[in-house]
């Protein structure tokens, strides 16, 4: 009988060498993508929330909790600071991720990092996305007409 | 990335020190927003919290920074688009160099209108 005798390398390749689809899968491909597609809406959240808030009117001398009321009192802006909430944690978080990757060398001092950044992640939008939906804007003697 | 390369067609010309100039407004962008959340979340607990907090952005001083803070948004907003264009457009690597000069332009006229507008705001008073 014949002995099987293993291709030269085969199966032994040290893993970094290996450029094969591993099961990361796609995740750096899809995160590449999200970084350009958030940017674009991003750039129009951003600027919106900017100009109607500094430029516009009275401008930051307005701005207090009445403004707020005003402004969240309205579908429209809850749906844009919700998607702006979102969508810009997850670019800034998926941002400082790679910064972490390329500055931190120590396998241990890169899974703290991220850790603390994750972490932090998950409580801002959870904490914001709480705030937006559980916000009541009539208080007594409010003038708005969601509150009559 | 190499600690001690040098003398690279990439280093230290406009394409290394757009990429520089946008990390560092990435991560500036990132810690406001983790604060501006936070200050944000104020409206839950009480209408006085939330217009004291604001009150301190509405110090003279304060706008300064805001204006620092929005330099940097504008900067990385139109460098990120320059960085789309030379990903998807076939010509972007040609005329990456060009395109930065063209967010540098941008980037002055759209701060000069929001300095004007936001600093007399600021400081016309009230």
């Amino acid at each position: 009988m014949s002995a099987d005798i293993a291709a030269p390398r085969s199966q032994r390749i040290d893993p970094k060498y290996n450029r094969a689809r591993t099961s990361r899968g796609s995740f750096e491909m899809v995160a590449w993508l999200f970084m350009r597609l958030s940017g674009v809406a991003l750039v129009i959240l951003i600027f919106g929330h900017l100009f109607s808030n500094l430029m516009l009117g009275d401008g930051i001398n307005a701005i207090d909790f009445g403004f707020v009321a005003g402004k969240w009192a309205d579908p429209v802006w809850q749906f844009w600071d919700l998607a702006m909430l979102w969508l810009a944690m997850l670019h800034g978080t998926n941002g400082v991720r790679t910064i972490i990757n390329d500055y931190a060398e120590k396998p241990a001092t890169r899974t703290w990092l991220k850790g603390i950044l994750y972490v932090a992640t998950i409580v801002i939008v959870v904490l914001g996305t709480l705030v937006i939906f559980t916000f009541d804007p009539c208080i007594p003697g409010s003038t708005l007409p969601v509150c009559q | 990335m190499s600690k001690t390369s040098s003398g690279t067609l990439y280093r230290g010309h406009e394409g290394m020190w757009s990429w520089v100039g946008h990390r560092v407004t990435g991560v500036v962008i990132f810690l406001f927003l983790l604060v501006h959340v936070l200050d944000t979340s104020l409206v839950r607990v009480s209408p006085g919290a939330y217009d004291a907090i604001m009150g301190t952005y509405k110090n003279p001083l304060m706008a300064l920074g805001e204006t620092a803070l929005v330099a940097a948004i504008v900067f990385h907003a139109f460098n990120g688009l320059r960085l789309i264009l030379v990903d998807f457009w076939k010509s972007g690597t040609k005329y990456h160099r060009q395109m930065l000069w063209g967010v540098l332009a941008l980037w002055v006229i759209t701060m000069l209108a929001f300095s004007i507008r936001h600093l007399s705001l600021a400081f016309g008073g009230h």
